[in-house]
């Protein structure tokens, strides 16, 4: 009997960026609605404004934006629950980012040796970013 | 592998896509436009907590002014909005059929959300406060 091999389609680069594309939406939704939500129980004391309750859903973090000012940040959100949703905030951002940022430029640029240099400068940027934010996470 | 289009600009806007293709345009807009502030955004918490330098509270004093954040709000609200309506539209490929009406209702939900937070958002600016 002949076997042949057929080529699996699926589990290459393409197909697991597009499932972690949609995976990674879906977990920012989560994420942002517990910070919503939880910046609302500590903002409800201290007459939180709107511009202050959204910078603070995404990124719990006190060198974030010097004018959304909650007074107990210590006490409230400089705590591993909070770094390490930020971590995840800043990891599936930027991977999500990163990814569609490399899908739009093959859609417009055609020749594959800028494809590919622009891919490796994106991973540099995308790495980059990650050890920015989390240096940041870590150090405020 | 890039596609290779014999078509200019201006012709591709004349394609008659209608509500899913203005969708498909601006969710690619707002992707850049978030990228963009979001990359700036991780610099200037950098350098304000590394430097407090005049760079980083200049652009913190650029992104806390309600212009811009009326830009990125929308942005941010669209590209969520979007990112569900195409979400569902993958997992359950049948309601393809109804991407049409899928669209106008996504334009339900967002304007109310969107209109709601940008009153009181003008609202405080105007009233300094």
């Amino acid at each position: 009997m002949m076997m042949r091999k057929v080529p699996q389609p699926g589990w290459n680069l393409e197909y697991l960026m597009f499932v972690f594309t949609r995976l990674s939406g879906l977990a920012m939704f989560i994420l942002a609605i517990v910070g919503v939500a939880m910046a609302l129980i500590m903002g409800a004391r201290t007459q939180m404004d709107l511009g202050t309750l959204m910078r603070w859903t995404f990124f719990q973090n006190p060198n974030h934006v010097l004018d959304s000012n909650i007074p107990d940040v210590t006490a409230g959100w400089a705590n591993g629950f909070w770094q390490i949703m930020e971590m995840l905030v800043i990891f599936l951002a930027a991977t999500h980012g990163f990814n569609g940022l490399r899908v739009i430029l093959d859609d417009y640029i055609h020749s594959i040796f800028w494809q590919y240099f622009l891919r490796v400068i994106l991973f540099i940027l995308w790495v980059f970013a990650i050890i920015l934010g989390i240096y940041v996470i870590l150090g405020s | 592998m890039a596609l290779k289009r014999n078509v200019n600009f201006f012709e591709g806007l004349r394609y008659k896509g209608g509500g899913p293709m203005l969708a498909w345009i601006l969710h690619r807009i707002s992707a850049l436009v978030i990228i963009f502030f979001i990359s700036l955004h991780v610099l200037s918490s950098f350098f304000t907590l590394e430097t407090g330098s005049d760079l980083a509270i200049a652009y913190n004093t650029l992104y806390e002014s309600v212009y811009f954040q009326v830009i990125v709000y929308f942005c941010v609200i669209f590209h969520a909005i979007n990112g569900l309506r195409i979400i569902i539209l993958d997992t359950w490929p049948k309601l393809v059929e109804y991407q049409h009406e899928a669209t106008w209702f996504e334009w339900l939900i967002i304007i109310p959300i969107y209109g709601i937070t940008i009153f009181v958002m003008i609202q405080r600016a105007i009233s300094g406060g």
